[in-house]
């Protein structure tokens, strides 16, 4: 079930889905991570693209949902206004074992003991009927 | 069909750089075309084509009016970001020598600190739309964010640390603290200074971080026979390159795309330069891309730059010779095209013996000139 608890900073900007990233966004809506892929060369292209293999047909797999950290940062200065008042703030890229790197947050990161190749389970909260984003915990093992 | 030599930057002008202008960017941008024509002896009425940054607001229309140029034939702008300085030069070189002008002028005007604020997201930020629905939700809000993931990842897979690239601050600093035009002239920075400062996006400290600032710069470029009629040395484009190579990876720099095409053309390998101008908006950028550009391999950059090999005083390969956008002023590539210019015809406050070939990358290789010194 999508969580509504994340205390996400309320002046983050909200993705604005459009016409080729809707079906990725009503994925989430669903509970799904939908990942775009070229019917020709098998690439999961993330962010969605419109175009592959000069072709425009794709269909969309569900993720596993599950990865590693790649990378991340933490902000701990407001350099945006956004972030006045929630630093420090984690932004991690998280390697889906598909493939794919996505920029997300981890809705139990503590910063002070983040790493690299850490892993992750996809955790999603819905912010709206419109808007479910795909962030991810820590897996427990 | 390359212009190789065939067009020379003969003027180079800027304002003085403050973090509050009091006047418009479009007076900046026209005082330093001012400048940049008189340092170059070519007059007003000479000038045919002008060529800017998009992101600017300043537009050749107006700049033709106040400069009352009758004679307006050539003119353009190239988007992205700050990142276009060298694709500017490039683009201008390929008009002049096409015969589509005689004299271009390249310019900029910003209140980078007083008004729209690069770091602040004020310029890139796009509310969440486009490909920004998969970044900006998630906290990477400015141009750094992205910046600092890359590093993150290039410090895990190269073991390249926080206290080498403070190096590049510090070697940077040193040679501001030669140049008058600096911001940082009369600053000192030691290394203990960049690891005790405050940090703004781990893995940034402040010190890794670019300056704000306010003040334009141009420069003027016309044939290599038209330079001749002149004194002095003449900074001849050897060569010059643009990338729109799409960096997703988070590890590489676009130099990855860049480098072999610009070697090809400049017939000559990395290392013939005597001296280099690095976009540094970030400090370990610079080291990232003295490995993507190929001036040392990869995983080799923080040795190279802990041992202050870019450093003017000693180094063999001196970087960011006029203090760059970390110590001299942010101006998004054009002051490091105007040092790299002083550097082919040695004027430098910190300049490079024998200088032959001088390099400025302005955007971490999506665009770079190699500049060769003529007669
Ligand atoms: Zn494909």
């Amino acid at each position: 079930m999508p969580d509504k608890e994340w205390d996400r900073p309320e002046n983050l900007p909200l993705p604005v889905p459009d016409e080729d990233s809707l079906m990725f966004w009503q994925g989430l809506s669903d509970g799904k991570l939908l990942l775009q892929t070229c019917i020709e060369c098998g690439t999961k292209n993330y962010p969605p693209v419109s175009m592959c293999c000069q072709q425009f047909n794709f269909e969309w797999e569900d993720a596993q949902g599950t990865g590693s950290i790649f990378s991340y940062v933490v902000t701990q200065q407001p350099v945006h206004p956004a972030l006045k008042g929630h630093t420090p703030f984690l932004t991690v890229i998280v390697q889906l074992d598909e493939g794919p790197r996505i920029t997300s947050n981890l809705v139990d990161g503590n910063p002070e003991n983040i790493e690299i190749g850490s892993r992750v389970e996809l955790h999603l909260v819905e912010l709206s009927d419109e808007v479910t984003l795909p962030l991810f915990k820590l897996c427990s093992d | 069909m390359s212009f190789m030599n065939s067009v020379a930057v003969v003027g180079v002008g800027e304002t003085d750089y403050s973090t509050e202008s009091g006047r418009s960017e479009l007076v900046l941008s026209l005082q330093a075309i001012n400048a940049a024509l008189k340092d170059a002896g070519i007059g007003h009425d000479e000038v045919d084509g002008l060529l800017r940054w998009s992101v600017d607001t300043s537009s050749e229309a107006t700049v033709a009016a106040n400069l009352g140029l009758s004679n307006l034939s050539w003119f353009g702008e190239i988007n992205q970001a700050g990142n276009v300085g060298a694709a500017l030069v490039a683009n201008a070189a390929a008009a002049i020598h096409a015969g589509l002008a005689n004299v271009v002028v390249i310019y900029r005007g910003v209140n980078g600190r007083s008004g729209r604020r690069y770091g602040r997201g004020d310029v890139t930020g796009r509310s969440g739309r486009g490909s920004a629905a998969f970044t900006e939700p998630f906290g990477m809000l400015t141009p750094q964010h992205g910046l600092a993931m890359t590093t993150r990842r290039r410090m895990h897979e190269t073991g390249v640390s926080s206290r080498d690239f403070g190096m590049v601050a510090v070697c940077e600093r040193e040679h501001a603290n030669r140049n008058p035009r600096a911001t940082f002239f009369e600053k000192t920075l030691s290394i203990e200074q960049h690891q005790e400062s405050r940090v703004i996006v781990d893995p940034f400290h402040l010190f890794d971080c670019c300056l704000e600032t306010d003040g334009g710069g141009a420069l003027v470029l016309t044939s290599v026979e038209r330079a001749r009629e002149r004194d002095g040395h003449v900074a001849m484009i050897r060569a010059a390159a643009q990338s729109g190579y799409s960096v997703r990876n988070f590890i590489d720099t676009a130099a990855v795309g860049l480098a072999p095409n610009l070697w090809e053309r400049a017939k000559i390998t990395p290392s013939d330069i005597s001296v280099a101008q690095i976009y540094d908006h970030f400090a370990p950028f610079v080291l990232f891309a003295l490995e993507d550009y190929g001036f040392v391999r990869r995983g080799e950059g923080g040795d190279f730059v802990s041992a202050k090999e870019i450093s003017w005083d000693g180094g063999s390969l001196p970087v960011n010779t006029s203090g760059g956008h970390l110590s001299e002023a942010y101006m998004q590539g054009m002051n490091q095209l105007i040092e790299s210019v002083r550097q082919a015809r040695g004027e430098s406050t910190a300049q490079v013996s024998d200088a032959q070939f001088s390099f400025v990358d302005t955007g971490i290789g999506t665009g770079a000139v190699i500049f060769e010194r003529g007669e």
